[in-house]
């Protein structure tokens, strides 16, 4: 279904989803990623690549981190940076996302970074969008998040070098989670041994067997052996829905605690797309523990989103672009 | 006296189980005889059906008129309209519409407007309870008189102490209740059966048991009351087992199913495509299956549309946040063809899920060829190759998941009580 983002040289038009990809291509994200990685440490710190080129950020769900970095990514690509966070209310007043879509597209941009709450929302506006326009998914509803995927392989790389052996373990919410469903894919294309998801039953959605991983409910069997663990946030409506019945509960059961970690592979890292609720699935000693490149995680965020829109940019332009790169 | 003969056609009629290259004479709007012509016949207009089939008009289980309330998205004209052209001469709508069907006003407008059409027959299905609500009954013996065919609760009731007197009361009037069973609780705004792909495209799924628990639920207390009940688009195969079990018990339940639902599956949702989102739900293939197996084993006993004509625009969104619904007359006939290919079961039984079963279903004298029955009649090309595209589409909605497809078998001639109400161009230009 991903394959509206490639162009007819298989190269990244848009950037919707880790599902579909080849190998290949991830890695090129990643080596692309690593030689741009060390851009803030210049005195100047930005590269020509995107001079000229105008990125929208539209992000129909709040966020700070996602949209941050993306907006830090795009100008150390020296491009001009619009954010667009649009209350789901304003969308009510009756324009279509069509409509926005249009209008937008009046504005002579290059590229919307779009985050949504309905799953397919980045698909749909690609389908849509002048052909000159990228779109970059930066979550939509329980689907995927491709670019938090693709730090979190940058991460995995930098502290485990290959894929190929890796144990995996994806902890917590996997019913609510774009996060988990994009690494899902991404791990499983990079070739990674094991893939795991652990959580209760009433967070694990029917059927996530047939993308490739192995079910666990039980989070110390889950956890053993592992290579890396990633965390996932729990957000605190679940209470609501009768999915849980209360954080500390799902502490007791789920909450990633030095003493569990002990199960791991004693080189196991430990991460988060964050924000993080200390003390519901994760506790503050392992959150800021030797273990732990969450905040790691965020320094990639950068680095692989200038790639990303770097690739997909350049995908638009003329042969010349694509040398000085 | 007006008269019009229908010669050396392949005539079929399920209901009498004839299947015979023959003559049709009809006079006055009814069917005098098939044969031989009566004495002293000379007919004012002769059909010639050679190479064609002949068979009773189809009736429509289901079909969102969308007047009143949302002409938009389609009228009583525009929709009558492209039923004829589908071969379709008698149809039931569902009272959603806007007013609701549950006083005899609406009831009497919407005939009128049906009558003025002067297409397809309308049957209207009042509402169980008054807006739907599931609170208060509607006044279903005031309904019935002013000529609703059945009732329907089209969403559920959740209370069941009065879904139990709903259906005592029905019983009571003597009303078939058209039941929609979907348990309010275990559906969300998904639109997607729950499983691998559901989890795949990050939407919330509906469980195939947001189906059978309110099939159970409904089946104990059709035991209890003794009403005549029918399943409206059933989606699941183990909900179409349960019906089979309850009509094996002698229980009064019969069901349907939608054209669409013996064709797709959620795989087709795969690329978030908003023409397959309907409800219930495309489900599996395993569902798919059974839901076939049932119109030949039993516990399924017509195949209706469940046309929901809609704008454009209406699908013109991230998937979960577009409208359900499937613009399905003007491919409900070519699909049932389609299936006695794909089944490879004979046109004889296909047909006559489109005509004398919904007629059983509904207690009516239609869906068949007998002497002195009203000349409702379609003749179809069964070898007449097309491909469906917006511009052939008659119904005014061109939401169809079957765009860009190839089908065989095209409406030639539809007659509404003896009378032409529509012909295909390619006979037209062949004048």
């Amino acid at each position: 279904m991903n394959n509206i983002q490639l162009d007819s040289q298989n190269r990244l038009k848009h950037f919707l989803g880790i599902e579909g990809l080849k190998r290949d291509l991830l890695i090129e994200i990643l080596d692309t990623a690593a030689s741009l990685i060390n851009v803030h440490e210049k005195a100047v710190k930005k590269v020509p690549l995107l001079r000229g080129k105008m990125v929208i950020n539209l992000f129909f769900e709040p966020s700070t981190r996602t949209r941050t970095t993306f907006e830090l990514a795009a100008k150390r690509l020296s491009a001009d940076v619009l954010n667009f966070n649009i209350d789901t209310s304003s969308s009510s007043k009756g324009e279509t996302l069509i409509d926005m879509l249009r209008n937008l597209e009046a504005m002579h941009c290059d590229m919307f970074v779009v985050r949504h709450n309905a799953s397919g929302a980045a698909h749909f506006m690609a389908q849509h969008v002048a052909s000159h326009i990228s779109i970059i998914n930066a979550g939509d509803g329980q689907h995927e998040h491709p670019t938090q995927a693709m730090l979190d392989m940058y991460t995995i790389r930098q502290y485990k070098s290959d894929f190929t052996p890796l144990r995996v373990a994806i902890v917590g919410d996997i019913l609510h989670s774009r996060v988990a469903r994009s690494n899902i894919h991404a791990l499983t294309i990079l070739g990674a041994s094991e893939v795991r998801v652990v959580g209760p039953k009433t967070l694990i959605p029917k059927g996530i067997e047939e993308l490739g991983v192995k079910v666990f409910h039980d989070l110390k069997r889950g956890l053993c052996d592992v290579d890396v663990i990633i965390m996932l946030r729990l957000q605190r409506e679940r209470m609501q829905g009768a999915l849980l019945p209360s954080a500390y509960e799902y502490f007791q059961y789920y909450g990633l605690t030095e003493k569990i970690l002990n199960v791991a592979h004693p080189d196991a890292i430990v991460m988060h797309p964050g924000p993080i609720n200390r003390g519901v699935e994760i506790d503050s000693t392992v959150a800021d523990g030797v273990r732990s490149v969450i905040l790691q995680q965020v320094s990639n965020g950068i680095a692989v989103r200038m790639a990303v829109m770097a690739m997909t940019l350049s995908t638009m332009e003329s042969p010349s672009l694509k040398k000085e790169q | 006296m007006t008269t019009l003969s229908i010669l050396g056609g392949r005539v079929i009629d399920p209901a009498s189980n004839l299947d015979l290259v023959t003559d049709l004479y009809i006079v006055d709007g009814k069917i005098l005889s098939i044969g031989t012509p009566p004495a002293n016949f000379s007919a004012e207009r002769q059909i010639d059906a050679k190479n064609q089939i002949v068979c009773p008009g189809l009736i429509d289980l289901s079909v969102r008129l969308r007047e009143p309330g949302a002409e938009h998205k389609g009228t009583i004209k525009s929709e009558t309209h492209a039923a004829a052209a589908g071969g379709i001469t008698t149809l039931c709508c569902p009272p959603d519409t806007n007013p609701i069907i549950d006083t005899p006003a609406v009831v009497e407008h919407l005939s009128h407007r049906a009558i003025d059409a002067g297409m397809a027959k309308v049957l209207p299905l009042a509402a169980l309870t008054q807006g739907l609500k599931g609170e208060h009954l509607a006044e279903l013996g005031h309904l019935k008189k002013n000529g609703c065919i059945g009732v329907s609760n089209v969403q559920p009731i959740i209370n069941t102490n009065v879904l139990r007197h709903a259906l005592e009361y029905a019983a009571n009037c003597e009303l078939k209740v058209f039941i929609y069973a979907q348990d309010p609780w275990l559906t969300c705004d998904g639109g997607i059966h729950e499983g691998a792909i559901s989890t795949r495209l990050g939407l919330y799924g509906i469980p195939e048991i947001a189906e059978t628990i309110e099939v159970a639920r409904h089946l104990f207390l059709i035991e209890m009351t003794g009403v005549q009940a029918h399943f409206c688009r059933l989606s699941t195969a183990r909900a179409v087992d349960m019906v089979k079990q309850a009509q094996a018990k002698g229980l009064p339940v019969t069901a349907d199913v939608s054209a669409h639902h013996l064709f797709l599956t959620d795989v087709d949702i795969s690329d978030y495509s908003s023409q397959c989102h309907v409800n219930p739900p495309l489900r599996s293939e395993h569902d798919k299956k059974g839901l076939r197996e049932g119109l030949i084993q039993g516990g399924i006993n017509a195949v209706c549309s469940d046309h929901q004509p809609h704008e454009t625009d209406a699908k013109l969104s991230p998937f979960a946040m577009t409208a359900p619904g499937i613009s399905g007359l003007d491919t409900l006939l070519s699909l049932i063809l389609s299936l006695a290919e794909e089944m490879q079961i004979d046109l004889m039984t296909v047909l006559g899920y489109v005509t004398y079963q919904p007629a059983k279903i509904l207690d009516i004298d239609a869906g068949t060829l007998a002497i002195g029955n009203a000349a409702d009649i379609v003749i179809f090309d069964p070898s007449h190759h097309w491909i469906l595209s917006e511009d052939n589409m008659h119904s005014l909605g061109h939401n169809s998941p079957f765009l860009g497809r190839k089908f065989k078998g095209k409406v030639m001639y539809t007659l509404i009580n003896g009378q032409v109400v529509y012909t295909h161009s390619k006979v037209k230009s062949e004048k």
